[in-house]
């Protein structure tokens, strides 16, 4: 009956009630936003790279090889030798092995060379593969694969001829052998879709005519005779290797960083990310933090507005003592009534968000690549709002301590 | 009920204070108590209630020493057995009246006791009050001040609680509904057999009660120095 009589006076004052729960609704919305962006972003960021056993690359430190080869961000220290990567595919534990060779650019883009066999291995958001979206695979050496936001920011089509800069930051253009758009791929929301694919004969090929970074003067070997060229390579960036048995990781691990011929470096994806994520974690702590204090705040809110009803319901507790109420049944009215509208408050909240998410959902994946999933609230999710209960129900105390106060001096006579 | 040479002090204003060296009332009777504003009526209601406890001398209802109980067992004391109306606002505005009835026995487990079933017992106070039955479900805050007075009489009558104490009852209402809510109040109370003590300023209701006592008769105000 008490809970019906505050749900009762709760319906009555329906207008700041219903603005202090939206308050609360807004925060616990934005805070459990927040948390499932996090959550997304650090799930899309651990699956950028799936399905790849190890990474190998120069020897360096396992975030950088992690960063160059995979986020195309930094710059390797050193090339492996093509002797070496042929070394390690040739070992037994070593069930695929795709080079990845950088170091060229097209406008802002990284040029990678690599193999066709990269559209296969190459996996994401646990174990997709990467689609075409228009044309096919490069067929020939001059053919190029584009990802989905080199394609969409340089507005290039199908057959497009591009140029591939030298260097990264450079203006000097292997501009003597063009290069056509054979593909272009959808969007991952990984760093796949920043990158310009080349075969790695293709990255071979348009260093033809050049020694040491710079072109030969006078020299130019035309398309038709660079395609009858073996076009081995020297040296590649790094590799993506697959083993036959997962038992067998640590020890090709183990293999390639002991190789004795060349300082190599062999890396787990998955923990190398952990690591990554960590040092990108600070600003997810200080993101929780601000959207923690929203919620603060609204509860905060909500204490005001039970402070300044407690006026005008002097009259209502009054009754509630002549009945026999004792003040102990008002503090705990009160408690109830904040309780309940911090639950309210938090349900809705979660409401808005799942509303939210079904809205904006596409919008994010397609804009971001960050795949934000709809799932039945978690247990984190539950936590957030028992957490919210639970501090309205505990700010909610202060008032009510003071209405506990007012009830045992006014008795049941109250003079307004 | 008695009070014996009571003695009441408020705590901010020390120069006033009321005395009542002896006040009684016979059981199932009604007794009128007049007296002018600021006489120190609702002090002695609070007195008999229990929300407030004399620094001198002895209040009994029943036979109990209110000030002998502590302080949860004087509300839980009130709950069980009286019966309070006041001049208005005595409702909760925005439960329904049958909610409003009913509230006292939430606070009383013996007086809930005695109603079999509540909410019959509330229809059949209502129909006997004059109200139709289907105010039962209504918004107590949706009615007018008359039939609120006679919900809180409702309120006041169920369970039938030894003592009903009224407050100006019926200084809100018009002269007729003054008429039938009195009629009705005293016809209730006698059927249930509870003493009723109405306290009000209006000297001509008292031709109806078995007894009228002058607020002046029973105290002795006095200033006290500090």
């Amino acid at each position: 009956m008490i809970l019906r009589l505050a749900l009762a006076s709760l319906r009555a004052r329906l207008l700041t009630v219903g603005m202090t729960i939206l308050a609360i609704a807004l925060s616990v919305a934005l805070f459990s936003g927040v948390e499932k962006v996090r959550t997304g972003a650090k799930a899309s960021f651990a699956d950028t790279i799936s399905g790849t056993d190890l990474i190998m690359g120069a020897r360096s430190g396992s975030v950088q090889l992690l960063l160059y080869s995979v986020f195309r961000i930094g710059n390797a220290t050193n090339n492996l030798t093509w002797e070496s990567y042929q070394d390690i595919a040739a070992r037994p534990e070593t069930d695929w092995i795709v080079p990845i060779s950088l170091g060229d650019s097209h406008r802002q883009f990284r040029v990678m060379g690599t193999t066709t066999e990269f559209f296969d291995r190459y996996k994401f958001r646990a174990g997709r593969s990467l689609i075409l979206a228009e044309g096919a695979v490069m067929d020939d050496v001059f053919d190029t694969v584009l990802g989905a936001d080199v394609a969409a920011t340089l507005g290039y089509a199908i057959g497009d001829p591009i140029v591939v800069a030298h260097g990264l930051a450079s203006f000097v253009d292997h501009d003597n052998q063009p290069f056509r758009v054979s593909g272009i791929l959808e969007k991952t929301g990984t760093p796949v879709d920043r990158t310009v694919i080349v075969s790695l004969r293709a990255i071979e090929a348009i260093h033809v005519d050049w020694q040491n970074g710079a072109a030969i003067p006078g020299q130019s070997t035309s398309a038709q005779t660079i395609r009858q060229m073996a076009l081995e390579p020297q040296a590649v960036t790094a590799a993506l290797i697959g083993v036959k048995s997962r038992l067998q990781v640590f020890g090709l691990q183990r293999a390639i960083n002991d190789y004795p011929h060349e300082p190599l470096l062999a890396i787990l994806p998955g923990v190398a990310l952990q690591e990554l994520w960590q040092i990108v974690g600070i600003a997810e702590t200080a993101l929780i933090a601000v959207s923690g204090m929203v919620v603060v705040t609204a509860l905060i809110g909500m204490m005001a507005t039970i402070f300044s009803s407690l006026n005008e319901r002097r009259r209502e507790m009054a009754i509630f003592r002549a009945m026999g109420a004792r003040p102990r049944v008002i503090l705990s009215l009160l408690i109830i009534e904040a309780a309940v509208m911090a639950a309210i408050g938090a349900l809705a909240g979660l409401g808005m968000l799942y509303l939210g998410l079904l809205i904006a959902q596409p919008a994010i994946d397609a804009s971001f690549g960050l795949w934000l999933p709809i799932e039945p609230p978690s247990l984190r999710e539950l936590q957030v709002v028992l957490g919210v209960v639970a501090a309205g129900a505990i700010v909610s105390v202060g008032p009510a301590l003071r209405a506990y106060r007012m009830s045992l001096a006014d008795g049941m006579m109250v003079r307004i | 009920m008695s009070l014996e040479d009571v003695c009441y002090r408020w705590g901010g204003r020390a120069s006033f204070a009321l005395n009542i060296p002896h006040f009684q009332l016979s059981k199932a009777g009604s007794v009128l108590l007049l007296g002018e504003s600021g006489s120190g009526k609702s002090t002695l209601l609070s007195l008999v209630c229990g929300t407030i406890t004399a620094q001198r001398g002895t209040v009994r209802v029943g036979g109990t020493d209110i000030a002998s109980l502590s302080a949860g067992a004087r509300d839980r004391f009130r709950a069980e057995h009286i019966g309070l109306i006041f001049q208005q606002f005595n409702l909760l505005p925005y439960a329904t009246v049958l909610d409003n009835i009913l509230l006292p026995l939430r606070f009383a487990p013996m007086r809930r006791a005695r109603v079999p079933s509540p909410r019959a017992a509330a229809r059949a106070l209502c129909l006997d009050l004059g109200l139709p039955p289907e105010t039962l479900t209504a918004q107590a805050g949706r009615l007018s001040v008359g039939q609120q007075q006679r919900v809180a009489a409702a309120r006041a009558l169920i369970g039938a609680p030894p003592l009903l104490v009224a407050d100006e009852p019926t200084s809100a209402l018009d002269a007729a509904t003054q008429a039938t809510f009195l009629s009705l109040l005293f016809a209730q109370a006698r059927a249930s057999g509870s003493t009723l003590l109405m306290v009000s300023h209006d000297a001509r209701l008292g031709a109806q009660f078995d007894r009228v006592v002058r607020m002046a008769d029973i105290t002795q105000t006095m200033q006290v120095r500090p």
